[in-house]
């Protein structure tokens, strides 16, 4: 039962929830979708603060049942808010500490410095920039040892510099955290980076629930309709061609050849290829400048409606990596694309995240 | 007239003291309380502002005398009735100024707003923490204002005494009495001096409240500015 599971089911003041969903215990889940469809509520659901009928379970550890219901104090989470919210009374270090059940000094620094406040510890709040605060409470939340992390979207009252800086120390995190982590967001980039699994609501409702590229690529969800629809492929880094100073990075069903050099052999890392720079060919292109151009079999056709189509591949064969394409109907026409055709798709850009 | 200043101040330290006991849970509760009946409750909280002090007077003169339960009550638990005395005095006092503690207190506590108590409970603070690590110290102004209030509006209090303490040298005498008793008696050498010194310590007690209420809410007690 490695796994959160909840059931939630009800109105707040004039919102309906009903959710049903089973996330994995491990790994950054991404709770995705519009602003006020429910995700906020979900969170605060989950953590005790707010209570309606359903279950909630985090593995074997039953939070919420009928007519069992444990207030927040009781649960093991931590819980992140859109503002940082520090209590303006103490000082950063005070705050650090308030739900630590034995104050460990060392456990305490350790902390601080992943985090980047160690020099901060004597400060109050109120002397603090926007994203250091936001850091203290991400720190607080996880020195009451929690079981589960909840993020509520953290980032949004940040700018833009903030959001940046902000975010390799939650990539920081995400490489060094044993615990699930449940991160609300309406923002694809922030997603793209961060998450590894996603639960995508619209409307009070989960209406899907999957791995992150998955997710971004099912073209009966919002995301890959969207105009910023991206596919994300898991990487490692397999060679450096040091003469034309191009990397290489292996994926499912394919090596891609990315310019410049973008890590050491062997490491993993994550690539971000938007679905507008991806076009389709039938036959292998001869003349073109464009370095990647892999054989790959489509999945799906899906139209968009706007004269435009998603084409769903998968580099290889069906168990590649898959990638979204976004064409134009005449293009569609003049080719005939169809679901199990061999191609060759031609990636124009690909990024790392 | 050492003896009426000391009796003034002794009743209003106690009535202070009692209505921040007292207050702080009702304001507590009439800050966080989702019952509808709650502004009923405060509506009988704020009525000594508006009722006329001998009317307050006038009942609780009522409530307290011996053929009362309440009368009875402390009668049979100190042998002596309450009225035209230093104790009936104090619950005259607690009644006539209990607006003027719990409402700074409510708004204190109201001011704070839920997120900083949610914040605690995700942190595992039980409902006891949170009520003395959190919203305490946040409403430490609150608090301030109400004490300074409760102890200078029990100070200039008269209605409620003339009906309740009569005017006993040493036991229930107070200073606004002892004015009108100068006042009466032609005696405005007195009256002046007795008055002349609550104006100058209305003024002080007043301005001392504004610059402490300043200093709290600039920060944490172990005020760290660095």
């Amino acid at each position: 039962m490695n796994f959160l599971s909840a059931k939630l089911k009800g109105r707040l003041q004039d919102f309906t929830l009903d959710a049903a969903f089973e996330i994995p215990a491990s790994g950054i889940t991404a709770l995705f979708g519009p602003s006020g469809c429910g995700k906020t509520t979900i969170l605060r659901c989950l953590a005790g603060l707010e209570r309606l009928d359903g279950y909630v379970r985090l593995k074997d550890d039953v939070w919420q049942d009928q007519g069992y219901f444990r207030p927040p104090h009781k649960r093991a989470i931590g819980y992140v808010f859109q503002e940082a919210s520090l209590f303006p009374h103490m000082t950063v270090k005070q705050n650090l500490s308030y739900g630590m059940a034995n104050p460990d000094k060392v456990h305490l620094h350790e902390t601080a410095d992943l985090l980047g406040v160690r020099e901060l510890l004597d400060r109050i709040p109120d002397r603090l920039s926007g994203g250091e605060r936001q850091r203290v409470a991400i720190g607080r939340a996880l020195l009451s040892k929690p079981d589960i992390l909840l993020m509520d979207e953290p980032l949004s009252a940040l700018d833009r510099a903030a959001k940046t800086a902000i975010i390799p120390y939650l990539e920081r995190l995400h490489a060094g955290l044993s615990i699930p982590v449940l991160y609300v967001s309406h923002d694809h980039s922030e997603v793209e980076r961060l998450a590894d699994h996603m639960l995508v609501m619209d409307k009070g409702r989960v209406i899907s629930n999957g791995p992150l590229d998955e997710m971004l690529t099912d073209c009966s969800l919002p995301l890959a309709s969207s105009r910023e629809a991206t596919s994300i492929l898991e990487a490692e880094i397999t060679g450096f061609d040091d003469k034309n100073v191009i990397s290489l990075l292996t994926v499912k069903g394919a090596t891609l050849q990315v310019p410049g050099a973008l890590g050491p052999v062997n490491s993993r890392c994550r690539l971000r290829i938007a679905a507008s720079d991806v076009s389709l060919a039938s036959t292998h292109p001869s003349q073109t400048t464009i370095l990647n151009v892999l054989p790959a079999r489509i999945l799906a056709v899906h139209d968009l409606g706007n004269a435009q189509f998603n084409i769903l591949c998968a580099l290889g064969d069906e168990d590649g990596g898959r990638i979204l394409a976004r064409i134009s109907r005449l293009s569609l026409a003049r080719f005939g694309f169809e679901t199990g055709q061999d191609i060759f798709v031609q990636i124009k850009g690909v990024s790392m995240v | 007239m050492w003896e009426t200043i000391r009796i003034t101040l002794q009743l209003a330290a106690v009535t202070t003291i009692i209505l921040l006991v007292l207050g702080t849970p009702l304001a507590w509760w009439l800050a966080r309380s989702s019952a509808w009946w709650k502004e009923a409750v405060a509506a009988l909280v704020a009525l000594p502002l508006v009722l006329p002090p001998t009317v307050l007077g006038f009942y609780l003169l009522i409530a307290m005398s011996p053929s009362s339960p309440l009368g009875q009550l402390a009668i049979s638990l100190t042998g002596q009735s309450l009225p035209f005395t230093f104790a009936g005095l104090v619950i005259g006092s607690v009644f006539y100024s209990l607006p003027f503690v719990v409402q700074p207190i409510r708004n204190a506590f109201e001011a704070i707003g839920e997120r900083p108590l949610e914040v605690a409970a995700t942190l595992r603070a039980s409902p006891w923490k949170r009520f003395f690590t959190i919203a305490l110290p946040l409403a430490r102004p609150g608090f301030l204002t109400g004490a300074v209030l409760g102890f200078a509006h029990t100070v200039g209090e008269f209605g409620v005494v003339l009906m309740i303490g009569g005017n006993i040298p040493g036991e229930t005498k107070v200073l606004s009495i002892a004015i009108y008793d100068h006042v009466e008696a032609l005696e405005y050498d007195q009256a002046h001096l007795i008055s002349a010194g609550m104006l100058v310590f209305a003024f002080l007690v007043i301005l001392a409240m504004m610059v402490l209420e300043k200093k709290l809410r600039r920060g944490p007690a172990h005020g760290g500015r660095s």
